[in-house]
């Protein structure tokens, strides 16, 4: 075991021919087999129920796979179920929930890529005092900051807008992306800094032109981490801002929490399903460039 | 840190301005937000804030709290197991996948996809995986072991660590994923300078390669670290902090006391408890990591 | 802040309520089915004055009460909101964030025609009206599965006795004898209808009312634990957590019996069953024939925009006109706060609702009595207690003084 690992490290230069069915083979994928199953099993239980009648569903076995495919509760999830009064499913909160997370993650990488970077190649006085705190805020529970960010956004005119909600969203994506950010920028090889001071270059210069163009990976994880942060928040879209911009998961929580009589376990689901979508796809898609850009060797030694 | 040396030779304007957005958020919300909470706990605030001192009494009354004791016990549990075993699994699979294995993609994306669904979504469907009548206990009996039990969620003794399965199936994929980038930028020399020295690859891994990953480490810690201090919402969806009061948990208290019982003061202090403890873990780290570089510099 | 930041959030807030004129936000944590079908009368009559009802529910009262009150001190108010009235809403009257409507209720005359009058009360403060009570909701009530007791072969129980009793064989029939949600206000709520019931009703008023920890730890409150333990062991088996799931096994026959408030008429009037032959409800637990009276009621936050003040206005007036409240409260279950309107198309339930609130059996109710923080200890202690069968009945009460000696 600890020889054959030690061989497949050996460069990247592609496996060498080797016995499929060695010892190593068959303790590894069949670890990784297993890993696989305790993952994807929750999903194969969404989807599976999602796909069932009521009836079925009150057969009582999770796993089993539906006798009768149906795809009412998908279409009952995204544009018939009801709130209160509305039955729109979660086809208005979606693009709501668009709407408030891209310039979300725009913004809040923006910033806290410039903070990174200042923080990690220009150092001034008291920024190591600045990013303890924002590390700080880190840990700081939302629920305790909703009224300070009541009041503070009444006093800017911003409560109850979209852009209030994007604030607060950037603000509380700063700490993580920050000190993500200035981590990265940190481990980048100190010369190329160097050598673009010596060659007259000035903050915003070596930002656009060396760091941004080298930061593919690390901006990937950023821009995961936000999708998934702010397209799954329900707290601050439902407090920040008003009935005609909820995101999908006020939706997603008036679904799966008000039943109306029986509990529709294949609608809550699919509604499941179509909420985490978003975050999924991105996910899928840079999970891959996220990969590819490391293996291309961003990152020191 | 080495990369600290240039901002002592080229002291600059922008960059100070280019900070303002983090200046600024550091001082009103995150310093403003607390003091401004420390301040509202030494007051008898109900549904609104007011400035009705009573002095220690919701601090008194906090620590007489039953509820409040639990939840700081099962944030206790919750965290410690938490912290070790989503390391421990996260660096695990990222050594497994980091094999040079066929199949990288799926695997990595069918361990990565949890972190993409939010807590309501993986408690709710915990709560049935664990559900005794139609969840992993009912298939392992209709298997044919019919004494087999595995209901933690309805066993207030182990229901927090029924939460601790569906946490650590969300996160460790994560944790998993910033290992992998760990350890991809571990350059290969490394690994061929060790083999030349004889040393065997676990020791590789601990003595060498470990060390060398320490702000991927650090940059993961933060991130589980206050995953675990404000879980909420995943014991919301996956047992309402039940059975009885078997899963509460600090956030929860504050959020109940807040927005249930109308009580804001005591919600506060125990904001405020919760906020202190952060402060005696994040404190000594900062003079740690900045202490150092000074005397460096 | 300084003085522009002040006149942005007010341009913002003027900018904010000007949108339409007539278009009112209401907001609501009805969605359970019948809850949502009794606000769909209140859109129609509302949206049938020219004025368009935009319709916020938000489900779970937990979730929904931070977003209001973050509206209102946020300078977003929404036109219109459903709250538990009692005392919770005594600090936003006090912060000037509510409007007050006594004009409107004077103009309406609901001094007169509110029964009992109680209702108005709890609305008011220092002499001024702030909220427009729309429906008497009553805890104490038992619903019983005709089915179930068919398939067990015993007969349906009159009172709480006979409920208790008739548990074993239920028991033995594979029916659950109790169906019981696992949350705190409705465990909290299920010892309050023991105490109401079971016991005169000076110990009610004694114990939440006058704070009297005496009583508290009394014989007769002991009474009320023993109780509640049979409760516990009856509802053992019961894993649900949101009332109206419990209310369902009731309706399907798979448990005998639920305590829960009227609003449960709601879901049995969605599933077709009827008062007296699918199902029967027993108030006062058959036992002390009385009822609480709660209820919901809307409150108007101060707004700027002239149009929509208006709309409020007739939206308040509304709420209280016969024609409104026969067809909100048979929808939703409840009584409806007005006595002088025919209500000969509600059920066999209702009207023994209706008679008891025309001989004034009636009972202050608990959220008038107590605090919300209160209240949210008690149903805490209730959790524990339902949920773990070793906690014993004489220190469950020991805890229950605790909680009332510290009470304001």
């Amino acid at each position: 075991m600890v020889e054959a690992s030690a061989t497949a490290l050996d460069g990247p230069q592609g496996p060498k021919p080797r016995k499929v069915f060695s010892r190593r083979n068959i303790f590894l994928y069949g670890t990784l087999f297993v890993i696989a199953i305790y993952y994807a099993l929750p999903l194969y239980v969404m989807i599976v129920t999602s796909l069932k009648g009521m009836p079925e569903i009150r057969l009582g076995n999770i796993f089993a796979p539906p006798v009768e495919v149906t795809f009412e509760p998908w279409v009952k999830a995204w544009s018939q179920a009801c709130t209160g009064l509305t039955c729109n499913g979660l086809s208005t909160g979606f693009w709501n929930s668009v709407q408030i997370t891209i310039p979300s993650v725009i913004l809040s990488i923006i910033i806290a890529s410039v903070n990174g970077y200042a923080l990690a190649n220009w150092k001034f006085k008291g920024s190591d005092v600045f990013f303890t705190i924002l590390i700080f805020g880190a840990f700081i529970p939302y629920q305790v900051m909703l009224y300070p960010i009541v009041i503070l956004l009444r006093e800017i005119g911003l409560y109850g807008s979209l852009s209030g909600l994007v604030l607060v969203h950037t603000i509380f994506g700063m700490p993580i992306l920050t000190l993500l950010f200035r981590n990265y920028f940190t481990s980048l090889p100190e010369e190329l800094f160097k050598a673009a001071r010596v060659d007259g270059a000035k903050f915003w210069g070596i930002y656009f032109r060396i760091m941004v163009p080298m930061s593919l990976p690390i901006f990937t994880v950023a821009v995961i981490l936000q999708v998934t942060g702010i397209w799954n928040d329900f707290l601050f879209g439902v407090v920040y801002s008003g009935p005609e911009s909820y995101p999908m998961t006020v939706s997603l929580n008036n679904i799966v929490n008000s039943s109306q009589g029986v509990k529709e376990y294949n609608v809550n689901m699919a509604a499941t399903i179509l909420t985490g979508l978003v975050p999924l796809t991105i996910y899928f898609v840079s999970g891959r460039m996220f990969v590819r850009g490391i293996a291309a060797g961003a990152v020191k030694g | 840190m080495a990369s600290t040396r240039p901002s002592q030779l080229f002291r600059n304007k922008t960059a100070k301005i280019a900070a303002i957005p983090m200046i600024v958020t550091a001082l009103f919300v995150f310093v403003g937000g607390t003091v401004w909470t420390v301040v509202y706990s030494f007051t008898k605030s109900g549904l609104l804030p007011r400035l009705k001192w009573v002095g220690l009494d919701q601090y008194e009354r906090l620590w007489a709290t039953r509820k409040w004791l639990i939840a700081i016990e099962n944030l206790a549990i919750y965290g410690i197991c938490m912290l070790v075993l989503v390391f421990v699994i996260g660096f695990i699979l990222a050594a497994l996948i980091d094999q040079k294995i066929r199949f990288e993609n799926t695997i990595r994306t069918i361990i990565l996809y949890p972190f993409a669904l939010s807590f309501v979504i993986t408690g709710l469907v915990w709560q049935w995986m664990l559900n005794p009548e139609f969840g992993v206990q009912n298939i392992v009996r209709e298997w044919g072991w019919e004494s087999f039990t595995f209901n933690p969620l309805y066993n207030a003794d182990i229901a927090i660590y029924g939460v601790l399965i569906a946490g650590l199936w969300q996160a460790s994929g994560l944790v998993m994923v910033l290992m992998l980038a760990g350890l991809r930028g571990i350059d290969q020399d490394v690994w061929k300078a060790a083999r030349v020295d004889g040393i065997p690859t676990w020791k590789t891994y601990i003595r060498i390669v470990i060390p060398m990953m320490r702000p991927v480490f650090i940059t993961a810690l933060v991130i589980v670290v206050t995953g675990i201090v404000k879980i909420y919402d995943l014991i919301v969806a996956q047992t309402g902090g039940g059975p009885g009061i078997s899963t509460e948990v600090p956030a929860k208290y504050v959020y109940d006391m807040m927005f249930k019982a109308s009580n804001l003061g005591q919600g506060f202090a125990a904001s405020t408890m919760m906020l202190l403890t952060v402060l005696l873990v994040v404190i000594p780290w900062a003079i740690l990591e900045f202490g150092d570089s000074k005397k460096h510099g | 802040m300084n003085l522009t930041s002040k006149l942005l959030a007010a341009t913002a807030l003027v900018a904010a309520s000007s949108t339409s004129a007539t278009e009112l936000e209401v907001m609501h944590w009805w969605t359970s089915g019948g809850e949502a079908a009794a606000v769909g009368e209140l859109a129609n009559a509302f949206d049938a004055t020219g004025n368009t009802w935009v319709d916020a529910a938000i489900a779970g009262g937990d979730a929904a009460r931070p977003v209001m009150i973050s509206r209102l001190t946020g300078g977003d108010p929404m036109g219109a909101f459903q709250f538990n009235h009692g005392r919770q809403a005594e600090e936003l009257i006090e912060a000037g964030l509510l409007r007050d409507i006594t004009d409107i209720a004077e103009a309406e005359g609901w001094k007169d025609i509110v029964n009992p009058l109680s209702l108005l009360d709890s609305c008011t403060v220092d002499g001024r009206i702030y909220c427009a009570p729309v429906n008497i909701h009553s805890w104490q009530w038992l619903w019983l599965s005709h089915k179930a007791y068919k398939d067990a072969g015993v007969d349906v129980p009159t009172n709480w006795d006979e409920f208790v009793a008739a548990a074993p064989k239920l028991t033995e029939s594979g029916i659950l004898p109790m169906a019981a949600g696992q949350e705190g206000w409705q465990q909290g709520g299920l010892f309050n209808v023991l105490m109401a019931s079971l016991v005169p009703n000076e110990v009610f008023l004694s114990v939440y009312g006058d704070k009297d920890t005496d009583v508290a730890a009394g014989p007769e409150i002991a009474r009320v634990f023993k109780a509640a333990a049979d409760a516990r062991s009856m509802s053992s088996n019961s894993t649900v957590q949101a009332w109206n799931d419990a209310t369902n096994l009731v309706i399907t026959g798979k448990a005998g019996g639920q305590i829960m408030g009227d609003w449960a008429q709601g879901e049995f009037a969605i599933a077709e069953q009827v008062a007296g032959e699918d199902y029967s409800c027993l108030p006062g637990l058959g036992v002390t024939e009385l009822l609480s009276t709660g209820g919901d009621a809307f409150y108007f936050p101060v707004l700027k925009d002239e149009a929509q003040i208006a709309a409020q206005g007739e939206l308040a007036a509304l709420m209280l006109k016969p024609a409104t409240q026969v067809a909100f409260n048979l929808k939703k279950g409840s009584l409806p706060v007005r006595g002088d309107i025919d209500l000969s198309t509600a059920n066999d339930c209702m009207q023994k609702g209706l008679a008891l609130l025309e001989k004034g059996a009636l009972l202050p109710d608990f959220n008038q009595l107590v605090t919300p923080d209160t209240k949210d200890q008690i149903d805490t202690l209730f959790v524990e207690f339902f949920a773990d069968s070793s906690m014993a009945v004489d220190a469950a009460q020991a805890e229950f003084v605790k909680i009332i000696s510290a009470a304001e």
